[in-house]
Formats: structure tokens, sequence, C-alpha cells
């Protein structure tokens, strides 16, 4: 079987210390996974390690059946895989349409096009438009990126993510820093723009996890020690040792 | 926007190249709207790295430089073997050897971009300025290299002889650089130079690769740049080492800044102004380089986004019909203003005087018509006292423009 997503045996080493040992993760397509885990736990490091930000030590990853470890970045976003980060990573000083602009010209094929206007390219234009409003940012087009509120900027990192067309999406926890309503907010865009693709998010909500996640892998010190669908997750008492039960108490 | 109104700026602009030697008729004036066309050209080009793509290059001078060469180099080719290439069509080959130059170096010197891109650029700019006293066969040595421009193929009967005829052919280059290269920003890939300025990690991440949009950027920079360079070596038709120097790129660097890098206009504005100072300061002072050295240090103090920044600032209230709310307490701070920048001038005369010309011509000196003894305490008490009284009146008046643009502020409607 392909998996839209599959790390096999991965690991990640700086200098002396072990950050990722030994990950072993298939992720199907379709599929709303969430990792979970304590702080220091490797979760970020294995978004950076999937999203081709670093390169892992030893092990596989593999995007649609095709190895991508050891790719740049722009070479990964273009196999389909696109991420937001944990903190927000957005074209500061250029508008939010710029922004949006920006991220779909390599997938509507313009590419490094230094010969043809950019105002002129009307699909540019409609589907920046249409991203522009499917995360509700119309109203604030033509204001710097830099200056909208942070759930706003959070909603915009969002739209970058989804604005090639990836049909990977990695979110490093969206819903960190906000509000009870602006997490309910985020949370219903997340779910509207990423229908029919494959999320993998991280996040430290357990409300948001359970309710959005197919399935759940736990990691804790660069391991995973489950992988599952979130009510055996929640039963599972090596998770709530490790970590469960600390988050849900919390 | 119609395209009436997107192509006015265009049309006023080309009335303008050719209108203004029709108003400034003397020679000296047309020799300074030639050099300041070409600057124009070579400021944008360096632009093109600072403002859109972030690359803070500090040998741009080696594909104007190059570029003027090859172009001087092609121009006694021409001459020698009677080709039938007549001189307009020269700039061509300067930019193509400032392509070809950008594309060596650009391909060592963009694979990173912050401080080992700038110093990658400082050290090729080094090396060139070495090379173009040690290769005399290409650079000349010292003396440099000449040509004779009139004796290229005449143009439709033009021989370029006269100035005006040089000119014209440097205008209307301009023109067409100027017209490109602000075409450029409005393409996708202008778009990714100023995505990858911003921020180079999301642009990576939305498929670009920045290393690449440095290279190509880079390449079209050192086009432009060397258009310029041949058109250096068309007006003065002579190329020397000074053109690839450390000097000719901390100029460059100093117009675009100065003018103002976040903003097309601002190396237009930085090109025109710093060309008229050096024209015009070197015959009125030895410290003329001093000046342009205060000049930067002030940019960078107090108007960081230069002189285009300091404009634009004013658009919102202009747009909401504000600015003559501003105008009192401009009107207020340019007395202090005027009181400090003469004294500062006379504190570095007076200087400049006393350390460079009273051993051999004596302590007596003449300021904006004023007799002066700069080794008189009067002298310097005066000039001390002059800026001193002008910086604290600008505090005293500082409150003023304060309240001024609070005022602004205020009256203006939201989003104006």
């Amino acid at each position: 079987m392909t998996y839209a997503l599959s790390l096999k045996d991965v690991h990640k080493s700086f200098g002396p210390a072990q950050i990722i040992r030994g990950v072993t993760l298939d992720v199907k397509a379709g599929e709303r996974h969430a990792i979970i885990g304590p702080n220091g736990a490797g979760k970020s490091t294995l978004f950076h390690l999937i999203s081709g930000r670093i390169t892992p030590t030893s092990g596989s990853i593999a995007l649609n059946g095709a190895r991508i470890d050891g790719l740049k970045p722009f070479e990964i976003s273009r196999r389909g895989l696109s991420r937001s980060f944990q903190v927000t990573n957005i074209f500061p000083r250029l508008s939010v349409y710029e922004n949006l602009r920006c991220s779909v010209l390599w997938s509507l094929g313009y590419k490094y096009s230094f010969w043809r206007g950019i105002e002129g390219l009307r699909d540019v234009r409609e589907r920046s438009e249409q991203l522009m409003e499917q995360i509700g940012l119309t109203s604030r087009r033509d204001e710097q990126a830099g200056t909208l509120t942070y759930a706003e900027q959070r909603a915009l990192e969002i739209g970058i993510a989804i604005a090639g067309g990836a049909d990977v999406i990695l979110l490093d926890e969206p819903m960190a820093g906000m509000s009870h309503s602006e997490t309910e907010h985020a949370l219903a865009l997340i779910r509207k723009v990423t229908e029919g693709k494959t999320l993998i998010m991280v996040e430290h909500d357990m409300s948001v996890v359970f309710n959005v996640a197919d399935r759940i892998s736990v990691l804790v010190y660069g391991q995973i020690i489950a992988s599952d669908a979130p009510s055996a997750i929640r039963q599972n008492a090596a998770v709530r040792e490790a970590y469960l039960g600390q988050a849900e108490g919390a | 926007m119609t395209s009436v109104s997107r192509a006015l700026p265009w049309l006023l602009l080309a009335v303008l190249f050719a209108l203004l030697p029709k108003v400034l008729t003397s020679n000296t004036a047309i020799t300074m709207l030639s050099m300041m066309s070409i600057m124009i050209v070579f400021a944008l080009s360096y632009n093109m790295l600072l403002g859109q793509t972030g690359l803070l290059s500090f040998g741009h001078a080696v594909y104007y430089g190059l570029a003027g060469f090859l172009a001087i180099h092609a121009m006694n080719y021409i001459v020698r073997n009677k080709l039938g290439i007549p001189l307009p069509f020269v700039p061509i080959i300067g930019g193509i050897g400032g392509l070809f130059f950008a594309f060596v170096f650009g391909w060592v010197s963009t694979k990173r971009a912050g401080t080992v891109f700038s110093m990658i650029s400082l050290g090729l700019g080094e090396l060139v300025a070495a090379s173009s006293l040690i290769l005399r066969g290409f650079f000349g040595g010292e003396e440099g290299i000449t040509a004779n421009r009139t004796k290229l193929p005449s143009f439709f009967g033009y021989k370029f002889g006269p100035q005006i005829e040089v000119y014209y052919l440097i205008a209307i280059w301009a023109f067409i650089c100027i017209v490109l290269m602000y075409a450029l920003t409005r393409t996708p890939f202008g778009r990714m130079c100023n995505a990858v300025r911003e921020n180079p990690e999301r642009a990576e991440f939305v498929g670009y690769s920045t290393q690449r949009v440095r290279f190509i950027a880079f390449c079209l920079s050192g086009f432009f740049a060397g258009v310029a360079g041949a058109l250096a070596a068309i007006n003065f038709e002579i190329m020397n080492a000074q053109s690839v120097g450390a000097a000719q790129s901390g100029s460059v660097l100093l117009m675009t800044y100065a003018g103002g890098a976040g903003y097309f206009f601002g190396p237009i504005i930085g090109a025109i102004i710093i060309t008229y100072l050096q024209i015009t300061l070197s015959d009125v002072t030895g410290a003329w380089m001093l000046y342009f050295g205060l000049l930067f240090i002030l940019v960078v103090m107090f108007s960081p986004g230069g002189i285009a920044g300091w404009i634009m600032l004013h658009a919102p209230a202009a747009r909401a019909g504000q600015l003559g709310r501003l105008a009192p307490s401009y009107a207020l701070a340019s007395i202090p203003m005027a009181l400090s920048l003469f004294g500062a001038i006379m504190i570095i005369e007076t200087a400049h005087h006393q350390l460079v010309k009273a051993a051999s011509d004596g302590p007596a000196m003449h300021f904006f018509g004023l007799a002066l003894n700069s080794n008189s305490v009067l002298t310097w008490a005066m000039a001390v006292g002059l800026f001193a009284a002008g910086v604290i009146g600008l505090r005293l008046v500082w409150p003023r423009i304060s309240d001024a643009w609070g005022a602004v502020s205020l009256a203006r409607p939201k989003g104006a």
C-alpha cells in the first residue's frame, strides 16, 4: 500500500544528542493525523525532517511512495507537501493579497517568469482571491501582513500552506496562543481548507486533537510510543502515564 | 487604473528626458544630465539586488566597470576592423558583458545570502580592483583605455561628437532601462524577489529555490549595470581602474540607500542628488567626500527609508488633504535646521582649511563670502555656536512637528 507519508526508522542527532530515535510512521491519504507529546519530545524536529528543513541522520521518508529525505524544502514543496510553522512564518511586509499571490505562483506554473506581467495573470488573481475568501481575510486584502492580529496571521499562514494545492499539509501548533473563540474559528477554518487532503498536525490543545484527528501518534523522547485511533489513545496506559494524564489534567 | 493613467508617468518621464536639455542648455548641465542618466540606470540595477531581493552588495561596480571596459574595447575593435556597428548598439555589448560577469561571479556569490553574500561581493570587488592594475592589456593600467566614439559608423547621420547627441543616446537607453526594470518588478519573478527579501525560508516552502531567485536577480542586475557601464564608456570615451573600484561600489550604494531602496523611484532621486553633489561639491570644497559620509550616516540614523521613504511617509496625509497641517511646523523647523547645517558646514570647512591648507596658504579663508580666520577662536566659537543653536532649536521645535503629525493622524479617515 502506498501511504501519503511514510517514515521508516528515522533518526536525527545533533552532535551527541539524539532528538529523533527511530520513528516509523505511516499516514494514509486523506487521513487527519495528530502528533502529540510533551515539550521537547521532538515534534517540531520531526516536522522539520519531513519538510526538508533539516536532513535525517538515518532512515527514510517517502511522500506518496517517493523518497524525499535529503531533498530541499522547495523540492519537497513541489512534490505536494506544505507546512505551517510553530512561530508564524509569513511575508510580513507584503500585503495579504501579495502573500497569497506569491504562494500560488509556482503551482500555477509561473515559476521564474520575468517576461510577463503579474497583473494580467487571471488564474493567479482568481486563485489568490479565492484563498483570501476561504481564510476570511478579503477585507484585509491590502493590509501589510505583519500588521494583522495574531489570529489573522495564523489564518494567513494556513492560507499560504494550502495555496500551492499540496495534498499533504503539516500544521505545527496552529492553535498556539489563541483564545477559545479564536481556536474554534481556526479549527473550523482548518477543517474547511484541508477537506480531502492529508493533514498532519502537532497540537497541544487536546480538545482540538481529539476533535480533529482520525489517528493520533504519541511522541515521547524522540520515539513514537503509540499510534492509534483517538479513543484507543485515550485508554492507552503508557500514553496516560507518559503524557496524556498530565496534558488533560492541565 | 486605466492604461492611459498607467502610461502617463512614463510619458512625462520621456518628455522630461527630451526637454531638459532645452531648458538647461549649458555644456556643464548637459554633461551633468548625461551622468545623472547613467547613474540612474546603475543605481536602479543595484536596487534590483538591495531593495528588491535584499542582497547588500559591496562590489556592484565590478559589473559596471568590466562592462565599461568591454564596451570601450568593442568600440576600438569596431573602428579597427571597420565593422558596421554604430554607437547606439554598444550598450547592448556592455549589457551582455555585465550579464556574463554577473553569471560567473553570481554563480559563486548567490549561493548564500546575508552577510556571507556581502563579504563575497566585497572580496570579488577587491579582486577585480586589484586585477585592474595588474592586467594592463585589458584595463590599461592607471591611464585606462580610451576610445573615440566619433570614429564608429554613423547612425542616421549622427556621429555623436557633440555632447547633446550623446545625451540623447544615453537618455533613450536610460528610459528603456528604467521601463524594463520597472516592468520586471511587476512580473512573477519580481514578486518572488520581494518574497525572498522578506522571508527566504517561507519562499522555499512555497516552491521557490531562493538561490535560483537570487542568481537570476543578480544576472539581470549585472546586465543593467553593464548597460550603465557601456553608457559611461561612450560618455567619457575612457575607462580606468576607478570604475571597478570600491569607491564606485560605495557611490552606488550611497545613491540607492540615500534615495530610498524601498521604492522604485528612490534610487532615481538618489542618483540625481548624489551625482549633482559629486560634480558640484568637488569644485567647491576639498572635503567633499566627508559630506557624503555624513549624508549617509544622517540618512541611516534619521530616515532609514531614504528620501523616497520620507516622501512616501507623507502620502497618506496628502491623500487625506492634511498636508497643509504639517507645513507650519516644517517651516518653523527649517530655520534651526538651516542654522545647524550652516554651522556644521562652517566647522568642517574651518577644520579642513586649518588642517590641510593653513600651512601653505595661511589661516585666512573665505566661507560663503565671509572673510574668516581658521586659527581664530571667534571663528570656531561662531561655527560651534551656530551648530549648537540649530540643534537646540530643532529640539525645541520637534514637539510642534510631533503634535502636527498627531493632529494629522487623528483627522485622517481610517485606511487613508
